[in-house]
């Protein structure tokens, strides 16, 4: 704590830094104490914020699940593997991050609406990207997917290449030498980047409005009661949205950082 | 008794980014300990992990027990490996890490914990079986790792500067080791090391590589006693190496004149010499020639000597150097003679720089190449 105040400079530094932890936990911790626990459940009982709320969360979840099949495989070979053209793959992932959401939903619209290619033959099969669930499921695919592919890749790099070397040795395909070697040893950062999308993924409003503003998912319902009915009808589901996530995130956070050690014995793997 | 098989690289040539390797011929019996010798970048690690099938040769062919393995993915081959850093498995046990090659065999359970058990006996680490290997010392996972490439019974052992990122004390035992496993299993092992007394000490026979290409092969005394080149004399610890001129000389010998100029390694500005010293030497070959004899074959004395050897010069002592068991005195005649003594030597006789000294040298020492 000491080391915080040990002179002029660090005291500085602490004060420049507290000016946005302020503004960060401030708003926050208004907004969550500024309606009771009664208004709370009432706005819970809610059919329409609690499928809103349940849309959101799954939406991302699927999301979640489809890049990381995609996305893991991705990141090894950017990991692993030099190839021409390397950096413009690189540039591609992190795209999604730098372009406004609401233009990254547009462009979705343009390949995915009801009169595209895709969006015709999906359709075929009963999957419709236009105002409905597939297509929350894009836009927050669309908008995240560099968390984990970044995370993942990250984890891979930091496997030494040796020790898929030796398990190849010792009689291991390659294919099971990704599973029992290098897959294991990135899990750690591949779980971090999927919990970073999912809940990037939770947020996320400005590809989703332009795809699907209905069903609504809790950001969209969130600005419609605000548009329509101002700050005190929307201030309870703000409340409930910010104490929801921060719990489900922080389980996971824990339940990431607190993996119990691996017993020894030939019981291991 | 496992059936450990013989080795063939034929004309072997790998392009990687950073390491070439050109034209590598080698002939490994079964059950051989055969040592790859040189410098560190020479290739060795590649040489390695191209036999084992971690990496494709753009030219060449290797065999194992006659069996052309060159399109072979190393999973198939039967070859164990050891890195340098042991590359242990950090997310499973120590017993979990040697039993990794038999789980992809399918073996079930009790024939895996048997083979683990018996191995692990076998290298004297039954007590570190549930321990992680990040909380082991540099010498148990070294014992871990060759335990895992062991207990899969490989035909062939590839190890890779294995003894390198030891400490000297845990070096030797480890030598020993190495030596007593090969002992019992009798596995075909390639051994790589920049270490030449390692080398001599382990191998059945030793090829010496340099940037990428094999430049001798033979048995330690061959290469210790008869090196090939000026890299391999030099990489072998000879000190004396000089060039200079074979002619027929009388009485049978013939006479390498040093070159006045040129000093060969020891270096030593010759100023004003018109006649580089004459050594008697027994050779067949003739012109120009590099000629090196080892420190310990020269002999040193206060007085002039009298005895068989044809070599005997008068000198004095440039430098003195003490390497804890025996010192390093380099007389210079010119050109500069290095030999190496005892310490007690060098204390009864009062050797010091600057003393004026002789030193003799049968002929038949003369290595000329």
């Amino acid at each position: 704590m000491r080391a915080l105040f040990a002179n002029r400079m660090c005291t500085l530094f602490v004060l420049l830094g507290s000016l946005l932890i302020l503004f960060i936990a401030w708003p926050l911790l208004r907004t969550v104490t500024s309606s009771s626990p009664a208004v709370l459940w009432q706005t819970l009982l809610d059919e329409e914020v609690r499928d809103s709320i349940g849309l959101t969360f799954y939406a991302s979840l699927v999301a979640t699940g489809i890049a990381f099949v995609c996305g893991v495989p991705l990141a090894y070979l950017l990991a692993r593997a030099d190839f021409p053209g390397k950096w413009l793959v690189e540039g591609i992932i992190d795209v999604p991050i730098v372009v406004p959401h609401s233009a990254a939903g547009i462009a979705l619209l343009m390949v995915l609406g009801r009169r595209t290619l895709l969006g015709q033959a999906f359709g075929l099969f009963g999957v419709k990207f236009v105002s409905a669930a597939p297509g929350i499921v894009a836009a927050m695919l669309f908008v995240s997917l560099s968390f984990l592919v970044n995370a993942a890749r990250e984890g891979f790099e930091a496997v030494d290449p040796r020790l898929e070397r030796v398990a190849r040795t010792l009689g291991a395909s390659p294919w099971r030498a990704f599973w029992r070697v290098s897959f294991p040893l990135a899990w750690r950062s591949i779980l971090s980047g999927m919990i970073l999308m999912w809940a990037r993924g939770l947020s996320e409003f400005g590809a989703v409005v332009i795809l699907a503003y209905h069903p609504m998912v809790a950001p969209v319902l969130l600005y419609e009661r605000f548009e329509s009915f101002g700050l005190r009808y929307s201030r309870p589901v703000a409340t409930l949205m910010i104490l929801i996530c921060l719990a489900t995130f922080a389980a996971l956070r824990l339940t990431a950082h607190s993996s119990p050690p691996r017993s020894g014995g030939f019981s291991d793997n | 008794m496992r059936d450990c098989g013989s080795v063939q690289v034929r004309n072997l040539w790998v392009d990687l980014e950073e390491f070439h390797l050109c034209q590598i011929d080698l002939d490994v019996a079964a059950g051989e300990f055969f040592v790859v010798l040189g410098p560190t970048g020479a290739g060795k690690t590649v040489l390695l992990e191209t036999i084992a099938g971690l990496h494709q040769p753009c030219k060449g062919c290797i065999l194992l027990d006659g069996r052309d393995v060159t399109n072979v993915p190393p999973e198939r081959r039967g070859i164990g490996f050891v890195y340098q850093d042991y590359m242990l498995f950090p997310h499973l046990s120590v017993a979990g890490n040697i039993a990794f090659g038999l789980k992809l065999r399918r073996m079930d359970r009790n024939a895996i914990e048997e083979c683990v058990t018996g191995i692990s006996h076998l290298l004297a680490i039954d007590h570190l079986l549930h321990r992680r290997p990040g909380t082991l010392s540099g010498g148990e996972q070294q014992r871990v790792a060759l335990a895992r490439a062991l207990v899969v019974e490989p035909q062939l052992l590839l190890l890779d500067e294995p003894l390198s990122a030891l400490d000297p004390g845990m070096r030797e035992g480890l030598q020993r080791e190495l030596a007593r496993l090969h002992r019992e299993l009798s596995t075909t092992t390639v051994h790589v090391t920049h270490d030449f007394e390692e080398a001599v000490a382990l191998g059945d026979r030793i090829a010496v590589v340099n940037e990428g290409r094999v430049v001798q092969v033979g048995s330690p005394e061959e290469i210790f006693r008869k090196p090939d080149s000026e890299f391999v004399a030099r990489f072998v610890g000879v000190r004396n190496i000089f060039r200079g001129e074979v002619r027929p000389g009388d009485d049978g010998y013939q006479v390498l004149s040093l070159d006045p100029s040129a000093d060969g390694s020891t270096g030593s500005p010759q100023g004003s010499g018109q006649h580089g010293v004459e050594i008697a030497v027994v050779t067949g070959l003739s012109g120009q020639v590099h000629g090196s004899i080892r420190p310990e074959e020269i002999v040193i004395a206060r007085e002039p000597l009298h005895s068989s050897a044809r070599n005997s010069f008068q000198g004095r002592i440039v430098n003195v150097t003490d390497r804890g068991t025996v010192v390093y005195v380099t007389v210079r005649v010119p050109p500069d003679f290095t030999c190496v003594i005892t310490r007690r030597s060098l204390e009864e006789m009062e050797l010091r720089e600057g003393l004026e000294v002789y030193i003799a040298f049968k002929a038949s020492a003369v290595h000329v190449f």
